[in-house]
C-alpha cells in the first residue's frame, strides 16, 4: 500500500519535473530539473530495493553527466536572440512521426508486459548464485548479459575516441 | 589529420577586468584581461589611480622639503628615493659628501633592498598560494624597520638623507644591532628556499613562465632584477657607483633562462650580496662628520643633471632642472623603475593563463606608488 | 517505534550538531595550527588562548548583512549554498564512528558507493553559485570547479574500486570489519591507494595545493565572491564538513576506522605465545570511537599542514595531474589488485 502511495507520488513527480525541463525558458533552471528528476528516479530504485542501481544513478547521471551538460549551458551564449529557434530545417512532420512510433512502442511493451506472466527476470535473479544487490548485479551482466555489456562499452570506447578526434584537430 | 578550424560555437572573449581592487595586483594596477577560456589574448595595463602629481609638487617645494615627498613614491623602500634625490641635486651643486655618511648611506640603501625584498618575496609567494613564506618574510622585515626606526624614528616613510649627507649620527651600538641582524637573516634565507626552491609545485608555477630574452628586456627598458634574469649585466652600482659602493666587494648575479624562476633566485641572491655590503661598510666605518659642507639656502646655479641609482626595483633616476634664481626646482623628472618594468607586463602575459598573470605581476615587482607619482 | 524513529532521530541530531561545531572548533584549529607554522599566536584575545573564536565567528557571520547582487538569479542564489552544504551533512549518515552500532547512523550495504555519489551532488552548490552570482570572477571560478571535481570524482571513484576489491564489500562497516579478520589496515595494504584517495580529497575539498576554485589572490575568492553572511557561512561550513568527510572516509578505509593498533600480532604469530605482550591488549580499554577520532584528527592536520606549506597548482597543471597521473594509476592499481585477488591469494 505505502509502496503504491510511494510510487505513484514519485511518478507524477518525475513527469512534472519532465515537463518543467522542456519548458522553462531558462536553460540552467531546466538543468536543475533534469537532475531533480534524476533523484526521484533514484528513490524509485531504493523503493523496488535496488540500492546499488539508486546509487549509481545518482553518480553517474545527477553526479556526472549533468554536471557537464551545466558546464557546457553555463559556456554557451544564452543571450541569443529568438531567431535561433526558427530553423528552416526544422523538419516537424518527421518529429512528429517519431515522436508517435515512440508512443507506439512504448504502449507495445505495455500490453506485451500485462500479457504475460510478470515472473520471468524475478526468477532468474532467485536463480542466481549469489546473494546481495551489487553481486547480483555483477552476476548478471557477466553471465546473461555479456555480450550487450561489452558491446556497450565498446560503444563507450567509440564515443570516446570520437569525442578526442572532435576536440583535438590535429593529431 | 588537419580539419580545418571552422569553428563549431561561438568563441567570444571573455572581457576580465583585474583591478584596480584585486587583491594581487599590488596596489591600485588595472589589467584589462581578453581571456579566451582562461588563457590571456591581450592585455591592457591601465595606471593613474593613485597619481598624486609628485613630480609638479616638487616646483613649489624648496629643495630640501623634496626628500619626502620622494618618501612617498616607492614607499617600501623610502630609503633609497630618498638617496636618489640627494644626490642628484648634490651632483648639480658639485657638493662633497663626508666619507662616513656615504658609508651609512650604502648601510641604509642595502637594508631598504633586503627589506623591499622581503615584501616582494612574501607577496610574489603568496600570489602562488604559499602562504607560510609571506610571514616569515615580514618578520625579518620588521627587523629591518626596528633598525629603521632606531636610526630614525620612522618606519615607512623615513626622510632619513639631506642634501650634503644625514641629518643624524648612527646610534651608539647601531653597528652592532646591524651585524645581528645580518647574522639572524643568513639564517633565514635557507627557511625561504627550503619552502620554495627545489618545490615541485613553486618550479612547475615559475620556470618557462614569462620568458623574456635579453634583447626584448633591454628594448622594453626594463632594468633591475627582471633585466638581469634575463642575462644582460646592468647594475647602477657597479656600472657607475654611488654612495661608497665603488669600496666594497660584491657579485651581481645574473639569470639564464629568463623566466619568472630566475627572477626569483636572482633576488635571493641578492639578499646574501646586500647582506656581504652591509658587513663590509659595517666593519670599515670610518669616522667623521656626517654632514658636508652645504649653504643653509640651497639654490644649486641654473643648470640640469641626470643621475641614477639601483633601487631594489631597479634602475632609479632623477633628472633635475634649476634655474639658479629660485629656491625650487624648474623641473623634476623620475625615472621610475617600476613604471619601466611595468612596460614588460603585457609582453610577458600575453599567451599565459590568468594565474600566471598573478604570478606574473608578482614577478616584476611593481610599486604602484612609484608607477604612478 | 523507538528503534526505528527516535533513535535514529537521537543519532541524526547528535552528529548534525556535532559536525557542525566540531566544523567552527575545526576553523579555529586550523587558524592556530597555520599561526604556529608561521610563528605567530593565531587567535588570542576571545577566551583563553581564544579558544572561544569558534563561536564568536559564526555568530559574526549570523549578525552580518547577508547581500545578493541585483543582478543574480535570486532563487539560484539562494540555493546553492544549501546545495553545496546538504550533501556533506548526508554523507555523515554512512560513517561508522565506532564499533558499536550505537556509533553510525546506519550502514547500508553500498555506504561507500553511497559516500561517493552524494558528494558528487555537492558539485552543484560550487557551480550554481558562480553561475548565479552573474559575475565574472565566479564563473570562471565555478568553471574550473566543474572541471576539477570531475575529474577527481572519476580519479578517486576508481581508485576506491580497489579498496572495494580488497576488502569485498560496499559497506563501511564491512570494510572496516575485513580489516580487522585480515589484521592488516589497508593503508599497508593499499598505500597507493591511500596516497591517491588523500590527493584527490584535497583536490576535492578545495584545499591548497588544489584549491583553485577560490585562489583568492588570483579570482578574489572565487565562486564565494559575492556571497556574505550566513549564505557565504554555509559554504565555510560545506567545506570543512567536506574535509572532515574525507578524513573519516580515509580513516574508515585505510586506517582501519576504529580498531586499535596493532590488532595483527596474534594472526601474524600465532605460535610463539611469548610475543603475545605485543599485541598490547590492554588498549582495548580506549573506547572505539576515541581512535576513530584520533585517528581522524591526524589527517585534518595533515590538511591544515598542507595548507601552510605548499604553493597552489595552476589550472592546466592540476588537470594534468587528475588525467594523466592518478586515472592511469589509479587504473593500474586496480588491475594489480585483481591480479593478485583471483590468482595469488
Amino acid at each position: 500500500m505505502v509502496e503504491t502511495i510511494v510510487f505513484y507520488t514519485l511518478s507524477a513527480l518525475i513527469l512534472g519535473l519532465g515537463v518543467a525541463v522542456i519548458t522553462t525558458p531558462n536553460t540552467v533552471h531546466s538543468v536543475l530539473f533534469l537532475v531533480m528528476n534524476f533523484l526521484c528516479v533514484a528513490v524509485i530504485y531504493v523503493v523496488l530495493e535496488a540500492e546499488f542501481l539508486a546509487v549509481i544513478q545518482v553518480l553517474v547521471y545527477a553526479g556526472g553527466i549533468v554536471v557537464l551538460y551545466l558546464f557546457v549551458v553555463m559556456l554557451v551564449n544564452l543571450k541569443r536572440d529568438p531567431e535561433a529557434h526558427q530553423d528552416p530545417r526544422r523538419l516537424s512532420l518527421v518529429g512528429l512521426a517519431l515522436a508517435g512510433a515512440v508512443l507506439l512502442e512504448l504502449a507495445g511493451i505495455v500490453v506485451y508486459s500485462y500479457s504475460r506472466e510478470p515472473s520471468a527476470p524475478v526468477a532468474a535473479a532467485a536463480a542466481s548464485p549469489v546473494q546481495g544487490n551489487v553481486e547480483q548485479i555483477g552476476w548478471l551482466l557477466y553471465t546473461d548479459y555479456l555480450i550487450p555489456f561489452e558491446v556497450a562499452s565498446v560503444l563507450l570506447l567509440v564515443a570516446m575516441v570520437g569525442a578526442i578526434v572532435l576536440a583535438k584537430r590535429e593529431l | 589529420m588537419a580539419i580545418e578550424a571552422a569553428p563549431m560555437f561561438d568563441t567570444d572573449e571573455l572581457v576580465l577586468n583585474m583591478g584596480p581592487q584585486h587583491p594581487s595586483t599590488h596596489g591600485v594596477l588595472r589589467v584589462i584581461l581578453r581571456l579566451n577560456g582562461e588563457r590571456v589574448v591581450d592585455a591592457d595595463v591601465v595606471i593613474g589611480y593613485i597619481h598624486r602629481g609628485i613630480e609638479k609638487l616638487t616646483e613649489n617645494r624648496d629643495w630640501t622639503q623634496i626628500i619626502l615627498l620622494t618618501d612617498r613614491m616607492d614607499y617600501v623602500s623610502a630609503a633609497t628615493s630618498n638617496l636618489g634625490y640627494c644626490e642628484t641635486v648634490e651632483k648639480l651643486m658639485e657638493v662633497e659628501v663626508p666619507r662616513r655618511a656615504r658609508y651609512i648611506r650604502t648601510i641604509l640603501a642595502e637594508l631598504q633592498r633586503v627589506a623591499s625584498h622581503c615584501l616582494w618575496l612574501g607577496t610574489h609567494a603568496m600570489d602562488i598560494g604559499a602562504m607560510t613564506v609571506f610571514m616569515y618574510a615580514f618578520r625579518e622585515r620588521e627587523l629591518i624597520l626596528d633598525l629603521f626606526e632606531e636610526y630614525c624614528g620612522a618606519r615607512l616613510t623615513y626622510n632619513c638623507m639631506r642634501i650634503g649627507g644625514l641629518p643624524l649620527d648612527i646610534p651608539t651600538g647601531w653597528g652592532r644591532k646591524v651585524r645581528a641582524f645580518c647574522d639572524v637573516m643568513d639564517s633565514r634565507i635557507p627557511e625561504y628556499e627550503e619552502l620554495l626552491t627545489n618545490n615541485r609545485i613553486w618550479l612547475e608555477r615559475t620556470r618557462g613562465i614569462g620568458v623574456i630574452s635579453g634583447e626584448a628586456a633591454t628594448a622594453l627598458g626594463l632594468c633591475g632584477p627582471p633585466l638581469r634574469g634575463s642575462g644582460v649585466y646592468r647594475d647602477v652600482r657597479k656600472d657607475e657607483p654611488y654612495a661608497a659602493y665603488d669600496e666594497f666587494e660584491f657579485d651581481v648575479p645574473l639569470g639564464t633562462n629568463g623566466d619568472t624562476y630566475d627572477r626569483y633566485l636572482i633576488r635571493l641572491e641578492e639578499f646574501r650580496q646586500s647582506l656581504r655590503i652591509i658587513r663590509q661598510a659595517v666593519d670599515g666605518m670610518p669616522d667623521g662628520p656626517v654632514m658636508g659642507k652645504v649653504p643653509r639656502l640651497i639654490k644649486p646655479k641654473a643648470g640640469e643633471t641626470y643621475h641614477a641609482i639601483e633601487s631594489p626595483k631597479g634602475e632609479l633616476g632623477y633628472f633635475i632642472v634649476s634655474d639658479g634664481r629660485s629656491t625650487n626646482p624648474y623641473r623634476l623628472r623620475v625615472r621610475p623603475p617600476s613604471f619601466c618594468n611595468l612596460q614588460g607586463l603585457k609582453p610577458l602575459i600575453i599567451g599565459h593563463l590568468v594565474a600566471d598573470v598573478v604570478a606574473l605581476i608578482g614577478t616584476i615587482d611593481v610599486v604602484i606608488g612609484e608607477v604612478d607619482r | 517505534m523507538i528503534d526505528l524513529v527516535i533513535i535514529p532521530l537521537f543519532k541524526i541530531a547528535v552528529v548534525l550538531n556535532g559536525v557542525l561545531v566540531s566544523v567552527t572548533f575545526m576553523v579555529l584549529l586550523e587558524r592556530k595550527v597555520i599561526a604556529w607554522a608561521q610563528s605567530r599566536l593565531g587567535p588570542m584575545r576571545v577566551g583563553p588562548w581564544g579558544v572561544l573564536q569558534a563561536i564568536v565567528d559564526p555568530i559574526k557571520l549570523i549578525l552580518k548583512e547577508d547581500i545578493t547582487p541585483t543582478k543574480a538569479d535570486k532563487w539560484m542564489f539562494t540555493l546553492a549554498p544549501i546545495l553545496s552544504l546538504v550533501p556533506a551533512l548526508v554523507v555523515f549518515s554512512v560513517v561508522p564512528f565506532g564499533g558499536d552500532a550505537l556509533f553510525y547512523i546506519t550502514d547500508i550495504n553500498v555506504g561507500l558507493l553511497f559516500i561517493i555519489s552524494v558528494t558528487s551532488i555537492g558539485v552543484y552548490g560550487i557551480i550554481l553559485a558562480g553561475w548565479a552570482s552573474n559575475s565574472k570572477y565566479p564563473l570562471l571560478a565555478s568553471l574550473r570547479a566543474a572541471a576539477q571535481l570531475i575529474s577527481y570524482e572519476i580519479a578517486v571513484t576508481m581508485t576506491l574500486v580497489s579498496v572495494i576489491l580488497t576488502a569485498g564489500t560496499l559497506s563501511m562497516v564491512g570494510i572496516v570489519e575485513a580489516q580487522q579478520e585480515t589484521g592488516f589496515w589497508f593503508g599497508f595494504v593499499q598505500p597507493v591507494a591511500f596516497v591517491l584517495v588523500f590527493i584527490g580529497g584535497l583536490a576535492e575539498t578545495n584545499r591548497i595545493p588544489f584549491d583553485l576554485p577560490e585562489a583568492e589572490q588570483e579570482l578574489t575568492g572565487g565562486f564565494h565572491t559575492e556571497y556574505s553572511g550566513m549564505r557565504f557561512a554555509l559554504f565555510f561550513l560545506a567545506e570543512y564538513a567536506n574535509m572532515i568527510v574525507i578524513a573519516a572516509v580515509v580513516t574508515a578505509l585505510f586506517w582501519g576506522g576504529w580498531l586499535r593498533p596493532f590488532p595483527s600480532v596474534d594472526a601474524l604469530f600465532p605460535s610463539v605465545g611469548a610475543l603475545s605482550f605485543l599485541n598490547l591488549a590492554f588498549l582495548d580499554l580506549i573506547p572505539s570511537w576515541v581512535w576513530f577520532f584520533g585517528k581522524m584528527f591526524v589527517f585534518l592536520y595533515l590538511f591544515i599542514w598542507i595548507r601552510a606549506t605548499l604553493p597552489r597548482y595552476r589550472y592546466d597543471q592540476l588537470m594534468r595531474i587528475g588525467w594523466k597521473v592518478l586515472i592511469p594509476i589509479a587504473l593500474a592499481n586496480i588491475v594489480v589488485t585483481a591480479v593478485v585477488k583471483v590468482w595469488l591469494l
